[in-house]
């Protein structure tokens, strides 16, 4: 299983945390795929803590983060 | 120690107290943050407050922007600064600026200050203002704001932290904001500038972010 952790707008309609089966996933982007997330909406990506890519494999077990980009005033 | 900072005292001692009347801060947007963080700037008696904003007061200001009133409608944003600093302390030296931070007057606007708040409402504005503090050598107290969510960051010279923040192509979706989403990211900016300027140090490279919906915060990177 991959754990996704939602922040801030992104947890509209997907809440907190979802899981998901390792194979529907091979890179970073295949999680905003499945979640219906553009690109574009996803300023800070973490997998595991470490600031990633949405080109960055990701694998079973994995916890990956994200944020969106926040920029009122 | 004048009467006025003397509750300052215990949380911070009278020479970090006077190490702030020494120094000077840009405060680039006078809307949501901007008003907050002027007046959090003000009451701690910084010595010279720079305050740039070239908008007007319109009525959907009014739910978030502590300078906005339905009677200032159609004023200056920077000129109604200025007001504010000359009623809350007047001992602060205070430059107002109704015009916008661009390309073109952020040399000048920044030269000699000790640190930057960004009040600015965009993400092209930041990343202009934030190349021109880098290389200017002048920390950047970063602060944003989307509905219920606030971040915080102290950027310094030539760290790069704002491109990851905010990557290429990132855009914003909602312009939402919330009384109290301003007051609460002012804060956490006017926390960190007041560390940087006493030199109590900063964590470098880190972004705060604060849910105000589900009461969580985090540090990032």
């Amino acid at each position: 299983m991959i754990e996704v952790r939602f922040f801030a707008t992104l947890r509209e309609g997907r809440g907190k945390i979802a899981e998901i089966g390792a194979e529907e996933a091979s890179a970073a982007s295949d999680i905003f795929r499945r979640f219906d997330i553009p690109a574009e909406e996803v300023s800070i990506l973490l997998i595991n803590g470490f600031h990633s890519k949405p080109e960055d494999s990701v694998k079973d077990g994995d916890v990956v983060s994200l944020f969106p980009p926040v920029g009122g005033g | 120690m004048e009467e006025r900072y003397i509750r300052n005292l215990g949380a911070l001692s009278e020479a970090e107290c006077a190490l702030l009347r020494e120094k000077t801060v840009l405060v680039a947007g006078c809307g949501g943050l901007g008003g907050y963080l002027i007046e959090m700037l003000l009451r701690l008696g910084v010595g010279e407050i720079r305050a740039a904003d070239g908008d007007r007061f319109e009525a959907s200001n009014l739910n978030r922007q502590l300078l906005s009133a339905p009677a200032l409608l159609g004023k200056s944003k920077a000129e109604a600064a200025a007001e504010r600093a000359a009623l809350v302390n007047p001992d602060v030296r205070f430059v107002a600026v109704p015009a916008f931070v661009t390309e073109e007057n952020v040399k000048e606007l920044i030269q000699g200050c000790d640190a930057v708040l960004d009040a600015l409402d965009n993400i092209a504005s930041r990343r202009m203002l934030a190349r021109a503090c880098s290389d200017a050598q002048i920390p950047m107290i970063h602060g944003a704001i989307c509905g219920w969510t606030a971040q915080a960051a102290v950027l310094l010279p030539g760290d790069g932290l704002l491109e990851t923040i905010y990557p290429e192509g990132a855009a914003l979706s909602s312009k939402a904001s919330l009384s109290f989403t301003p007051p609460f990211c002012a804060a956490l900016q006017t926390a960190l500038c007041v560390r940087l300027l006493t030199g109590r140090g900063i964590e470098a490279g880190k972004l705060y972010v604060a849910d105000l919906l589900d009461m969580e915060m985090a540090s990032l990177f």
